[in-house]
């Protein structure tokens, strides 16, 4: 069957057999975008962490079938080196990543985050950022999301200014 | 660069175990003097590298755009280990930091370590090599500016990679765009370190970048074109052995290519993960099991008393002294089976051609994993070329490969490059886990309070037998398992008996390295335990323990990094506002590290809020990275202290998923770590693994002061509820 969504704001179909297919499989082997990750196939670390819809949803187990007509955004569409998202900002400033895999979910997981809260205290991270670092890279972690949130509360106050 | 013809001459001949530093404290007992030195060698943290430093050659790369490319030998596993190498580098080549670059070498190249990435060695043992390697070629360049200048070497300045006299200047890209024939210079006389303009700065990491903005920087990130997809059936039972497997249901299935029955494993290849994995859930293996091995068989075995016995230290006689008599204080303590559980599943992208062979894949152990390939697939091993990628994750899971091996396997079958990886069940079920171990610790105090003779026992499945980090050859030399007794000597050299003995278990699963060793458990125990003798003696445990350290230069370090912690934490034996402290020390690979935690009980669960780390690692080559190693260590021991616990359930090891194999995760966490770092070493030391070692110790010496409650056993858990 033909499935067809945007992904990080180019419009996409895919031509897949089997409708249940999770959707981190199109994105990192038909797609060929490969800074999702795999973990554990059982929606049960976070590595394959993106969003639908603005909302963050865990990928592997997140069948094909069910983007159609929708909006996808990972990591390569976050943000970039000339453009980076403010998380980027603030995982680069706090020097966060060790081995690196499980961070672009941490980063998705964490974007979600602070559009919904756009100042989570302490414990709304505890209650929503609960991906698995085996490096065990928390305590940086948590001092970037507090970062990336004042990054991104200043960016968009300064738009406003723009506009108005 | 690296194409151009040169006069080889071996100038940097390292390796062997040439430098063994003299250990301070204790005796060991070994009759064998082999088994002395390697165990010297092991416990002093000085392990040479052992690979090829006689040509800057195959190390650096000079592009045109007058960057530098290292071939790193190590692995990038998330320790830090290229941008330490690159400052180290840079100094000596004296080039910025934005023009180096650093990949891994591929073993093609000839740059490749004889070990592996492992055991914390990776700065220390490249400190002198490295440099040396940069020094030389920093000269070999500028000996060739000035025959290209026409002028003196003397008269030459270099700055960021241009070599300069007076009004003219020349790059090293210039320089070496039409050498062909290389002189090899003696080697240079080091700078001084306080010359050095990158070491002992907090560089930031030269892969930051790639890992922020989701490169495909991974094993399983890479691809090839026409790859296909394999999968392998792995045992979901303890100590199965393959014999047949009906696959004709699997070979009917869509996007199936072919089904390969091999002596020893069964494998499917197919159009993409999903097929692969679809059709290898239709194979039905006939495997022979001997034995349902339950998690009390385990715990039976792993029994002081049980296997074989080695005295790994002694001073004094300890064995007489507590053999019998009044007041001799006893306590068991326990650490469970624990999983490396690291994010990137095992797994290589294998490309198979007539005589050669290519393996891209996140390995600790390049070497071995070439070597291994090539006598399987009856190749050549220069025909072997081992392409390592960055590690989603090592922790000694790495050390071991047969999964190159298979997907290898699956590519000649097929004449196609095969990616093929575990799934995490696989990996919780087929891991190469931390083993179970018991300590049984035994002291007498003398009047005064202090210790008269102590003794620890310790039982634990092997961790360096069978493993890549050791050679094979040297199982019967050694005896002991050095990787099972990392840790688990006693430090206090003041104490004027003392003794050690290993207690040497095979157990019917693969057991190894896991970060740290046996730093961790045997850690607990003895702190654990000198937790409770300062509380028996009515003694402050900080100065209870400064009180029995030797006064030589390891008792020095030992001393300085206790105060350290001390100071900085601000450490009390009194319960302030529900909060309580525990301290605990230990000494790994010559690196000695002091932790303060501050806990207290919320919902009848132990809670850490924060942690204070003095460590002396020696040099700190890059001072952020340290502490990053250092936060990472004290959350993943308090996670395998307070968490993580595999069992053996009819057979199989369980469980197999996050989750119901506990964590830590953010919400577990300390708000607050405090890190001291200590240099009083001239050269740098192990920094990935010592961290882990205080922990567990820690964090049940501070339930004990807050609830009375001593808790023996990892994963640390409140019986009662006092509080
Ligand atoms: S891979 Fe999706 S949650 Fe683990
Ligand atoms: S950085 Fe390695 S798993 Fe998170």
């Amino acid at each position: 069957m033909k499935i067809s969504f945007t992904i990080n704001g180019k419009s996409q179909s895919v031509e897949i057999a089997d409708e249940n297919t999770p959707l981190l499989w199109v994105v990192r082997d038909i797609l060929d975008l490969k800074g999702t990750k795999f973990g554990c196939g059982k929606a049960a670390c976070g590595a394959c962490t993106l969003h639908v819809d603005g909302e963050a949803v865990r990928s592997c187990s997140y069948a094909i079938k069910f983007v159609e007509g929708k909006e996808i955004t990972t990591i390569e569409g976050l943000g970039n080196e000339e453009n980076p998202h403010p998380v980027q900002r603030a995982w680069i400033e706090e020097v966060v990543p060790q081995c690196g895999y499980c961070q672009p979910g941490f980063m998705m997981a964490t974007a979600a985050l602070i559009d919904k809260i756009p100042n989570p205290t302490d414990e709304d991270i505890d209650k929503n950022i609960i991906n698995v670092c085996r490096c065990a890279t928390y305590y940086r972690m948590r001092k970037a999301i507090h970062r990336a949130a004042a990054l991104n509360t200043e960016a968009s106050s300064s738009t406003e200014t723009q506009i108005s | 660069m690296s194409k151009k013809k040169i006069s080889r001459r071996k100038f940097l001949v390292r390796g062997g175990l040439g430098t063994i530093g003299v250990l301070a404290v204790g005796t060991y007992l070994f009759r064998n003097p082999i088994r002395r030195v390697i165990a010297e060698a092991i416990d002093s943290g000085e392990s040479p590298y052992m690979g090829d430093t006689s040509s800057p050659v195959i190390w650096f790369e000079v592009t045109s755009e007058n960057n530098i490319v290292l071939h790193s030998p190590k692995v990038e596993m998330g320790q830090g280990t290229f941008t330490s190498l690159a400052q180290m580098a840079a100094d000596e080549l004296e080039v910025s930091m934005e023009q180096m670059k650093v990949i891994h070498a591929n073993s093609a190249s000839g740059n490749m370590d004889g070990f592996a990435t492992g055991g914390s060695t990776s700065v220390a043992s490249l400190w002198v090599p490295l440099r040396e390697l940069a020094a030389t070629m920093r000269e070999m360049i500028k000996n060739k500016a000035a025959e290209k200048i026409g002028v003196s070497i003397e008269q030459l300045s270099i700055a960021d990679g241009v070599i300069s006299e007076g009004e003219n200047s020349i790059s090293y890209a210039e320089v070496v765009a039409d050498v062909s024939e290389w002189n090899i210079p003696d080697t240079p006389v080091l700078k001084d370190i306080k010359e050095y303009k990158f070491v002992g700065r907090p560089i930031p990491r030269v892969d930051l970048k790639d890992k922020v903005f989701g490169a495909p920087i991974f094993g399983m990130d890479a691809t090839l074109p026409d790859m296909l997809h394999g999968a392998v059936v792995r045992s979901s039972a303890i100590g199965a052995t393959y014999i047949d497997a009906d696959i004709s249901k699997a070979e009917t299935m869509p996007g199936v290519v072919k089904v390969i029955k091999e002596p020893d494993f069964v494998g499917v290849i197919a159009n993409s993960l999903i097929e692969a994995e679809n059709a290898k859930n239709t194979i039905v293996v006939d495997w022979k099991v001997d034995r349902k091995w339950q998690t009390s068989d385990i715990e039976a075995m792993i029994a002081v008393g049980q296997g074989e016995p080695y005295v790994i230290q002694k001073e004094g006689d300890a064995e007489d002294i507590l053999s019998e008599g009044e007041n001799i204080i006893t306590s068991d303590y326990k650490s469970p089976i624990g999983a490396h559980a690291q994010l990137e599943p095992n797994g290589a992208l294998a490309h198979v051609e007539d005589d050669t062979a290519t393996i891209f894949m996140s390995t600790q152990v390049v070497k071995l994993t070439r070597d291994e390939i090539a006598e399987r697939l009856g190749l050549d091993e220069e025909n072997v070329n081992i392409v390592p990628t960055f590690l989603g994750g090592g922790f000694g899971r790495r050390l071991h490969t047969p999964n190159a091996v298979q997907a290898a396997v699956l590519s000649k079958a097929v004449g196609k490059p095969v990616k093929c990886f575990f799934t995490r069940k696989e990996e919780f079920q087929n891991d190469t886990f931390r083993p179970p171990t018991h300590h049984v610790l035994k002291a007498k105090l003398s009047e005064d309070g202090m210790i008269e003779a102590i003794e620890h026992n310790v039982s634990s499945g092997d961790v360096a037998h069978g493993s890549a980090m050791l050679p094979s050859i040297l199982e019967p030399i050694l005896g002991s398992d050095i990787g099972a007794w990392r840790g688990g000597m006693i430090q206090y050299g003041a104490i004027p008996n003392f003794r050690t003995i290993s207690w040497r278990v095979k157990l019917p699963f693969a057991t190894s390295w896991w970060r740290s060793l046996g730093l961790l458990a045997n850690t607990f125990a003895i702190e654990s335990f000198m937790d409770e003798l300062a509380i028996k003696a009515k003694k402050s445990p900080v100065e209870f323990r400064l009180a029995q350290i030797q006064d030589d230069n390891r008792g020095f370090r030992l001393k300085e990094v206790i105060k350290a912690a001390v100071e900085k934490s601000g450490y009390t034996d009194e319960v302030v506002n529900g909060r309580a402290m525990g301290f605990a020390v230990s000494t790994d690979a010559n690196t000695p590290c002091a932790q303060v935690v501050e806990v207290s009980i919320e919902n009848k669960e132990i809670k850490v809020h924060k942690v204070t780390c003095a460590m002396d690692p020696g040099i700190a080559v890059n001072p952020d990275q340290v502490r990053a190693q250092c936060e990472g260590a004290i959350i993943m021991g308090m996670s395998a202290a307070m968490f993580e616990k595999m069992d053996v359930e009819d057979g199989q090891l369980t469980p197999t998923i996050y989750g119901p194999y506990q964590m830590a995760l953010m919400k577990n966490a300390p708000k607050q770590i405090d890190v001291v770092l200590l240099q009083n070493d001239d050269k740098p030391g192990a920094v990935g693994e010592p961290p882990l070692g205080p922990i567990g110790a820690a964090v049940a010496n501070a339930v004990f002061r807050l609830t009375g409650e001593r808790l023996r056993e990892m994963p640390l858990q409140l019986k009662s509820s006092k509080v």
